[in-house]
């Protein structure tokens, strides 16, 4: 099985090709903050907002920090935000879809409708007062870290994986597997997890790899509207709110932490395509 | 058929009334609550705030405030702004015309210009124009949009300069402060923010577009429309155009709640005086009565949204039964 998925995944040669870029951005978030000559924090006054060189290839920030160091020491937390929240959200919203799907009638119908209540106010919104939340506390062990943001994303994005895992939930139910596994006194968690859910773990699969590359950008786009990560700790998304202020006289600043943010996202986008393919069963060759 | 819309209508009232207590309680849980903003104002003592509190009748009982204010908000009473000192209901009124005329103007191109690329990319599915136009949905989808619209101001802002010697394009606002009204101000205002937009719903759009297409294509009726020797033109535009639209009426329910976000975003960027901006700013100020208006506006738009999705769908689709 895990060499057919394999065969046919090199195939898709988009898919090949993204995961080979997360693979050379992971590589190099891991190695290039270890053996470096440049402290990604510290200040260098004498040499603020260079354009790239042969000593800085990507330039400087504001702070005269080496921005090539600095975007892979950011990539570390992005990529840990994007990861983490996905791993929240996917447990989340399979165990919701799965309980809602699986049991039905009024569990299914209360917990569906909390589903429809979470995607009724609009998730910026909501993103935005919770992150407000955590920095009126003014605590800075649980504000302007990564760990916080990472809960909020997490417990706020489930929902549609919830409504994903219930459809699949749905039509697996009916089938005659699970009929049997019934009939043979099987209990329903051990129906659940040992039949239904390996059966529908493709389209939770595909959507884990979606929902990382969204995180990503939600991510970006908190710490960009200044309710994210906190300065020193640097992620992609408070790189490019520093470099706001700047970029129209050192446009480097804000041009490459929004493309390692771009290339991570497309890859993941096309390593969730070609998984689709992969793991369809159907999929004619 | 007006059963079928009635009572949807009733069933959204319970989600809109349990969506109200939440914001009502989510925004009681920030510290200071509806005070936040006189908390840090050094005119304000201790002694001001306990008054403050009972004169507003804060140290009521949660359900007595939540029934308090709720009544008040559907008598159209949505609180004083804590920064303006003007009803958040004038504020909100004044700022959501703005966001609309950018949001619809977005819309309508992301439409008519995802419209026929979907159609042509599944239609010729796999060719090059196939692929050009899936990477560049995919694209669309991969990008924050805040960072195209710094890139947009890098470029047609700081870079590339007008004839006159100014920069191109206006790298922010609505219209040139002082200056009289002009179509042209007003429209190169328009071009980077609503560029924004578009782009940020295209990607979306193309891939609906292309899928609900593809699906039509492999129904039995396209295959007897072919058999019965119809022009593959004809063909597309009599039989698959009409039900390949129908996904669209989807995705314009779901994109309600991300125009809100990509609102947010784009008005901050090119400082629109938008509901966005205005939504963000309240967090920023602890404007409570702004912040919660805006909360409960947006989500009864998007229930709204939601029913009319699902009712144009069901004229649209016969097969749709009200049952």
């Amino acid at each position: 099985m895990r060499a057919m998925v394999w065969r046919r995944f090199r195939k898709h040669k988009p898919a090949l090709i993204g995961l080979i870029v997360i693979a050379t951005f992971i590589a190099l978030c891991i190695a290039v903050p270890l053996i470096t000559n440049y402290d990604p924090g510290k200040t260098h006054l004498d040499i603020m907002r260079e354009a790239p060189t042969a000593a800085h290839i990507f330039g400087t920030d504001e702070l005269g920090r080496d921005m090539f160091v600095r975007l892979w020491d950011g990539g570390r937390i992005s990529i840990l935000i994007g990861v983490a929240t996905m791993l929240i959200a996917i447990t989340i919203g399979t165990l919701i879809g799965a309980i809602a799907g699986f049991y039905g009638g009024n569990i299914d119908n209360i917990l569906m409708r909390f589903t429809d209540f979470m995607l009724s106010i609009p998730q910026l919104f909501l993103l935005l007062i919770f992150a407000q939340l955590l920095r009126s506390t003014n605590n800075p062990a649980i504000s302007g870290g990564p760990m916080p943001i990472i809960l909020i994303i997490g417990v706020l994005v489930w929902p549609p994986v919830a409504r994903l895992v219930r459809g699949q939930f749905l039509s697996l139910k009916a089938k005659e597997f699970v009929e049997a596994a019934k009939m043979s006194g099987a209990r329903n968690f051990r129906i659940i997890l040992r039949h239904v859910l390996p059966n529908a773990a493709s389209p939770i699969i595909v959507a884990a790899t979606l929902r990382v590359g969204a995180a990503i950008i939600t991510e970006s786009t908190l710490s960009f509207l200044g309710f994210g990560v906190q300065p020193p700790t640097a992620t992609w998304g408070n790189m490019l709110k520093n470099a706001q202020a700047q970029m129209t006289y050192a446009p480097w600043t804000a041009i490459f932490p929004g493309l390692a943010i771009l290339f991570t996202v497309l890859s993941l986008n096309y390593i969730g395509d070609g998984l689709r393919d992969a793991l369809d069963p159907h999929h004619v060759e | 058929m007006t059963q079928y819309i009635l009572r949807r209508i009733i069933q959204a009232i319970p989600l809109l009334l349990v969506i109200s207590f939440s914001v009502f309680l989510l925004m009681n849980l920030i510290p200071g609550g509806p005070l936040a903003a006189y908390e840090n104002n050094p005119n304000i003592t201790p002694e001001d705030l306990a008054r403050l509190k009972t004169e507003l009748g804060l140290d009521a009982p949660i359900h007595v405030r939540y029934w308090n204010w709720l009544t008040a908000v559907v008598r159209g009473d949505w609180g004083i702004s804590q920064i303006t000192r003007r009803p958040a209901l004038t504020e909100i009124a004044e700022k959501l015309p703005n966001t609309l005329y950018l949001s619809l103007i977005a819309f309508f191109f992301a439409l008519i210009i995802s419209l026929p690329i979907g159609i042509i990319s599944a239609t010729r599915q796999y060719s090059w124009f196939d692929h050009f136009a899936t990477t560049v949905a995919f694209i669309g989808q991969s990008m924050p949009v805040f960072w195209f619209g710094l890139v947009l101001i890098i470029i047609f802002n700081a870079t590339l300069k007008h004839p006159n010697g100014g920069p191109f394009l206006p790298g922010g606002g609505m219209f040139t402060i002082g200056a009289d009204f002009s179509l042209d101000d007003r429209l190169s205002h328009l071009i980077l923010p609503a560029s924004v937009l578009t782009f940020f719903s295209l990607g979306t759009h193309i891939r609906y577009m292309r899928a609900g297409m593809l699906d039509v294509l492999h129904q039995d009726y396209i295959r007897t429309a072919y058999a019965k020797g119809q022009h593959e033109r004809a063909v597309l535009l009599n039989h698959a155009l009409k039900n390949s639209v129908l996904p669209l009426v989807t995705i314009i329910g779901l994109e309600i709640p991300g125009l809100f976000a990509g609102a947010v975003i784009t008005e901050t960027i090119f400082s629109w005086p938008g509901m966005g901006r205005l939504f963000f700013n309240s967090i920023e100020r602890g404007d409570y009565a702004v912040m919660m208006g805006i909360l409960m506006m947006s989500a009864t738009l998007i229930v709204a949204f939601g029913l009319i999705t699902d009712i144009v769908y069901a004229f649209l689709d016969p097969r749709i039964r009200f049952d």
